[in-house]
This record gives C-alpha cells, sequence and structure tokens, in this order.
C-alpha cells in the first residue's frame, strides 16, 4: 500500500497528481501530517505544496475537461469530507489517463460520487441563500451569523454583493469561525477573535443595545407574518422540517422565541 | 411603522394565505447602480416554509380585505364577519423594503380584496408597485394581482413594473362559478389574462428591435384553480391547464384544494379536510404536461375522467398502456425514457449522457437515482436480475397490487387479534 502525506489544501492534492505521475506509483490513500498511519504500508511519500506543479496539473486539466467540470472539483473540495481528497485524486487520474472526457459517464461510481457530493454542496450554497437573516445594527451594518454543513460561504458571496449593493453586510460563519465583511465597495474577508471587542458577535445575535431602533419591530412584523400565513386545516410538520431543517433554525429569525 | 402595523399584517396576511402561487422564478435581473436587490431566475429562491410546509417566498399579503363581492368560497366574502384592515401605500412600501433588507423575503406578491370596482382597486395595487419602482428604485420580485375586470390601460401599467402578473381562474366551468360567484364571469377573467398576453408580446417584439424597450411582465403570468369545491372531474381541470399552458404565456397553473372557510353555506360540500392527495395528483398531472411531454387525452379522458388516487398518473398511464413496455434502457430514446415510471427529468438525462460510455446495468441505474422499485417492472438492461418478470409477464393488475403503498399499521404475528367489531 502507498501513502501519501498532503497539507490538506486544494494546492497539496494537485501537487500530490504531479509527484505521483513523476513517481509513477499512486498512492491507496491520502493522509494529512499528524494523521494515524496505518499498521502496516509499502511506501511513504510526503508531498512538499508547490504552486507550480500544481498550476502545470490543472492546465492538464484544463485540456481534458470542460470548465464547468473543474468548478465540480473545486466546489466539492469545499464540502471538507474526509473522503474528498482521494476521490478528486482518482477523478484527475482517470481524466488525465482517459483519450476523452469522463465528465458525463455516470456509469464510474468516482463521476458520480463527486457529481453527489457536488450537488450537496450546491444545495448548501442554496441553504444559505435560503436561510440568512440579517440584523440591523444601530450604525446601519446588517448582520447575519450562520453554520452551513459544508464550506459554502464563499460561493454566496457574490450572491449577496449584487443583492444587498446598497446596505453594508457581514455574513460569519459560526462553524469556521470567519466570514465576509461588504462595505458597499467590495468584499473583504474577517474574522473575530475570542477576546476582541467584536467577540459578543460569536453567539451569533445582535444585542439589544447595539440594535437598531426598528429592528425589534421588524423581527416581530416578521414572526407575526409567519404564523399568519400558515393554514392551520394542512398543517405539515414533517415536510415543515424536511423543507427547513431543524439546523439552521438556530439563527432564523422566525424560529427565535 | 408602529404597532398598529402588526395587527393590520397579521389581519391581511391572514386574508392572503389561501392563494397558492408564490413562486419568484422566471426572470433574470443583476442589480444596477443605485437600485436594491436582483431577482435570481432558475427556481427563484424560498426564504422559509411555513409549519403547513407551503414556502414563504414572496411577502404575500392583500392591500386590504374589504371586498364588495359575495364569492362563496372567499375567506372575505363581504357577508363574513372578520377583523377588516387596508394598508397604506407608504406602510406596505417600507413593509417590503424593509423584509428584503434582511432577506426575509424575494419580493412582494399583493393582491387585494375589491373596493368600489375593479379599476379603482386596480390603480391602487399599480401604485404600490410603481412607488417601489421609482421611488424606493426596488430591484426585487413583484408578483400583482390582476382584479377581474380591470380595464386595459391599468393592467399596462402593472406590467411595467411587475414580474409576473396573474388572473385566478377559481372555477373551471363557467356555470358552477356562477353558482358560487353571481356577480362573476368566465369573460371577466380571461380578458386581463389577454391583455397581459398581449402585454408580454408586444413588448418581446419591441426588445427585438429597440435593446432597452421596457419589459412587459417578464415572468408572464400564472393562474389558480380551486379543486373540490364544485363538481368538476380532474378531466375538465387539466383540460383547461393544458389549454392555457397552450397559451404563450402561461407560466403555471396552481391547484388550491379547497379548504372549507364558510361552513354556513350550503352551496358547498362540508370537507373535514381539504382534499390533498387530489391536488397532489393534479400537480404531478401538471408535471407530466409541463416536463414529461405527455398530452392531455393520454392523462384523462372520458372513460377515465378523475386521476387514481393510490398511484401516481405516470405510473397509472404505464399500466394502462403495457404494449410500451419494457423499454431497453440501452437504446430506447430520451421521450421513451421518460415514460418510465421511476424515471425522472434528471435520471433520464443521466442516463442519455452516460449509456455513451458503456452500457448500462441494473447496479447503475440504482446508483444514478432511478427508482428501481417501480422501474424494474417496465425496463430491460444489462444485469437486470432473474428473478424480474417484467409487466407483460405479470399482467398490470399484479404490479399495480405490489407497487401500492403498505398500510404502515405493524400487526405483531405473535399476538392474537381479537375483533370487537368496532
Amino acid at each position: 500500500m502507498n501513502i501519501y502525506i498532503y497539507d490538506k489544501t486544494f494546492d497539496g492534492l494537485l501537487t500530490a497528481v504531479f509527484d505521483a505521475y513523476f513517481r509513477k506509483t499512486f498512492p491507496d490513500e491520502l493522509l494529512s501530517e499528524g494523521d494515524a498511519l496505518p499498521l502496516f504500508y509499502d511506501e511513504l511519500h510526503t508531498v512538499v505544496t508547490d504552486e507550480e506543479k500544481a498550476a502545470r496539473v490543472w492546465r492538464g486539466l484544463q485540456k481534458k475537461v470542460s470548465s464547468s467540470a473543474l468548478g465540480c472539483l473545486t466546489q466539492s473540495w469545499l464540502s471538507e469530507l474526509p473522503e474528498v481528497g482521494m476521490l478528486i485524486f482518482r477523478y484527475i487520474r482517470k481524466a488525465i489517463d482517459s483519450p476523452r472526457s469522463i465528465e458525463t459517464n455516470f456509469a464510474d461510481p468516482d463521476v458520480l460520487q463527486l457529481a453527489q457530493i457536488w450537488k450537496k454542496v450546491d444545495g448548501e450554497r442554496v441553504h444559505l441563500m435560503q436561510f440568512v437573516r440579517f440584523q440591523k445594527a444601530a450604525d446601519g451594518t446588517f448582520f447575519a451569523a450562520f453554520e452551513p454543513q459544508f464550506n459554502a460561504l464563499p460561493l454566496t458571496v457574490h450572491h449577496f454583493k449584487d443583492r444587498f449593493a446598497d446596505q453594508k453586510w457581514i455574513i460569519y460563519d459560526m462553524k469556521r469561525r470567519y466570514g465576509f465583511y461588504y462595505d458597499l465597495q467590495e468584499v473583504t474577508t474577517i474574522s473575530f477573535d475570542d477576546g476582541s471587542r467584536e467577540s459578543h458577535l460569536i453567539t451569533g445575535m445582535l444585542d439589544e443595545s447595539l440594535m437598531d431602533k426598528d429592528e425589534k419591530l421588524f423581527q416581530q412584523l416578521w414572526k407575526t407574518y409567519f404564523k399568519a400565513i400558515c393554514i392551520k386545516e394542512r398543517i405539515n410538520p414533517r415536510k415543515h422540517r424536511q423543507d427547513m431543517p431543524v439546523r439552521y433554525w438556530k439563527y432564523l429569525t422566525e424560529k427565535q422565541r | 411603522m408602529n404597532e398598529n402595523v402588526l395587527a393590520k399584517l397579521k389581519i391581511l396576511a391572514e386574508s392572503a394565505k389561501y392563494d397558492v402561487s408564490c413562486s419568484s422564478s422566471g426572470t433574470v435581473r443583476s442589480n444596477k447602480p443605485g437600485l436594491l436587490g436582483n431577482t435570481v431566475g432558475g427556481w427563484g429562491i424560498c426564504h422559509s416554509f411555513a409549519e403547513d410546509g407551503r414556502c414563504i417566498s414572496l411577502l404575500k399579503i392583500m392591500l386590504t380585505n374589504y371586498c364588495i363581492y359575495d364569492c362563496a368560497y372567499c375567506i372575505n366574502r363581504r357577508s363574513n364577519d372578520l377583523p377588516r384592515a387596508t394598508f397604506s401605500v407608504s406602510e406596505l412600501v417600507e413593509l417590503t423594503m424593509e423584509f428584503y433588507r434582511r432577506n426575509y423575503i424575494e419580493g412582494l406578491f399583493l393582491s387585494s380584496g375589491v373596493v368600489r370596482n375593479p379599476d379603482y382597486t386596480m390603480e391602487r395595487l399599480v401604485r404600490v408597485a410603481k412607488d417601489l419602482r421609482q421611488v424606493h428604485r426596488f430591484n426585487g420580485y413583484i408578483h400583482l394581482k390582476s382584479i377581474p375586470g380591470a380595464s386595459r390601460e391599468l393592467v399596462n401599467e402593472a406590467g411595467l413594473y411587475a414580474d409576473r402578473l396573474s388572473v385566478n381562474v377559481e372555477i373551471p366551468k363557467e356555470e358552477n362559478l356562477k353558482l358560487l360567484a353571481p356577480e362573476k364571469d368566465h369573460k371577466s377573467v380571461f380578458a386581463p389574462m389577454k391583455y397581459i398576453q398581449q402585454g408580454v408580446l408586444e413588448s418581446k417584439e419591441e426588445r427585438q428591435k429597440f435593446r432597452h424597450a421596457p419589459r412587459f411582465a417578464p415572468a408572464g403570468q400564472s393562474t389558480q384553480v380551486i379543486v373540490g369545491a364544485t363538481s368538476e372531474s380532474d378531466k375538465d381541470i387539466l383540460f383547461l391547464s393544458s389549454a392555457l399552458y397552450n397559451r404563450p404565456t402561461m407560466k403555471r397553473v396552481y391547484y388550491s384544494g379547497y379548504v372549507s372557510v364558510n361552513t354556513y353555506d350550503k352551496r358547498l360540500p362540508a370537507l373535514k379536510q381539504p382534499p390533498l392527495v387530489r391536488e397532489n395528483r393534479l400537480y404531478q398531472a401538471d408535471w407530466l404536461l409541463r416536463f414529461y411531454q405527455f398530452k392531455v387525452d393520454e392523462i384523462v379522458d372520458d372513460s377515465y375522467p378523475d386521476l387514481d388516487l393510490e398511484i401516481d398518473p405516470k405510473l397509472s398511464w404505464a399500466l394502462r398502456h403495457p404494449e410500451h413496455f419494457p423499454v431497453d434502457i440501452n437504446k430506447a430514446d430520451y421521450e421513451m425514457l421518460l415514460r418510465v415510471p421511476g424515471i425522472g427529468v434528471k435520471s433520464a438525462k443521466l442516463i442519455v449522457a452516460s449509456r455513451r460510455f458503456s452500457r448500462l446495468g441494473f447496479y447503475e441505474l440504482k446508483k444514478i437515482g432511478v427508482v428501481m422499485k417501480k422501474a424494474q417492472y417496465f425496463i430491460t438492461c444489462k444485469e437486470l436480475p432473474l428473478q424480474i418478470q417484467t409487466v407483460n409477464e405479470l399482467s398490470p393488475q399484479r404490479v399495480r397490487t405490489l407497487l401500492l403503498p403498505k398500510s404502515k399499521k405493524k400487526v405483531d404475528e405473535r399476538q392474537l387479534v381479537l375483533d370487537f367489531g368496532e
């Protein structure tokens, strides 16, 4: 069994592909440093991430598959699933070795699984667009907290920037401890530390003292509307939870007591 | 904005909730400097889901729930004794803007009870949309209800601000409409529909000549039919929808299972529960019309006027036409794949894309997402397990019983069951 160790970055993964073709041995498992090694193995290779090698692999891949398939690769990477590294590795290897594009061969388990992971990440992107709820702070900034399952927040920045072009906003990923801030000009990445002044934002809800004066009223209006629009005769809790999973309720205005 | 609005919002949302439409699809319009909002097109975005499982995409609200009409199926009929309220234009506009800024909604879906006369009411609806677009520079989604009987000029103006316009048919047969809503007729419904259609087509033509000619209701129009309040069969309803879909701008027909809101009215059936299963089957049939290339007379006809409530319309079609099966997955064309029960649009596309590389078998189909439990009786493919028989070998009746949902009641076989004749 061959084992490659890499640094869990996308460039690292591409470098691993480069190394494998260079060494003509292909890994059976991709691990990162600190992972427990299996009991026995034949060969251990440590990948040193090299942007140039990664770029070369990427350019080679561009000749083999369409740009949408490449987007699918990068987007699946954001799923952060443990098996996704090896999956992408196998996909790239198949794409390079095949005389024609493999991207629509869904009878191949790797192609199919990657498409399914891509779909999950894309679903999370849609969930973000659906369930992000802003609260208006006294200074006019709109703040929202969210805990996405996958790291899909970067995929939505374009949408929010386009939609809320005339208001300042922050969307913060509570799980991964980073977010995006839009200052009417451009979007920057931000991160609040535990000790800093903004640390109270880590609770995800604005304190009442920081809220805009009408914010409470609008939250109440929205809750009232949410209750009023439901038809009692058709109540269907199962579908309700299916379409709006409970894991998102924590930061949903209409689900706050 | 004050507490007063809270009470109004509650009353007017409750009055508006029986309208089914909520979709925010059909327009792609990105933001421009100085505007607020965009529309994403595709499927639109559902921002929340009410406890009845229906999506909340737009702020669905009435401008007023006062009404001069007395339609038997409507909660807001003038003879009902319920709290009434009216929003001012500025209140409604602010509500929409602030909800939108907090990412609660995709836009506004505005409807209204008829006050004084249709034109007066329509004019006020148009004013809200105009204010949103021109004063507040709102670039999100607006769906306006066109009031039956409104004049052509007002409908034309509405189309300039709204993404989608709609007029509700409500009752498919005119004699039944006359029975329940003596003040309305089909002419007052179909006339505005025609104005909208003409407006959209004219604007399309204009835009081919002048790139910046104004868009007219770019997301087309929709309508709604009440199911179960009158004696119409599914055939009547589906033939109406099919005829409407044949018109160039009709995007959606919604089916609303009748909720007994006015139980005292003897012209209406007393339903304990809204006919949810029937509504669901109608939507499935609607999907067959729109995405599965079915003709309406294949789904229902004179000898088969009502949909089967126990099995879905596609399976029901397949069982009535076993001569088309089994279908060879590796050879059949896309149109035929779509007709196999258990294969949807997505899996049909995946099959067509994948079979170029290798012949597909039972296992691959299952992985792709085909519901093999259903599809196995209707297909042949590589490596189909031997014990599986096709619909022709088994007989349609047998397949039907095999596919009927099993009752969920579990009986413990070790336990003797005593029948008390309850």
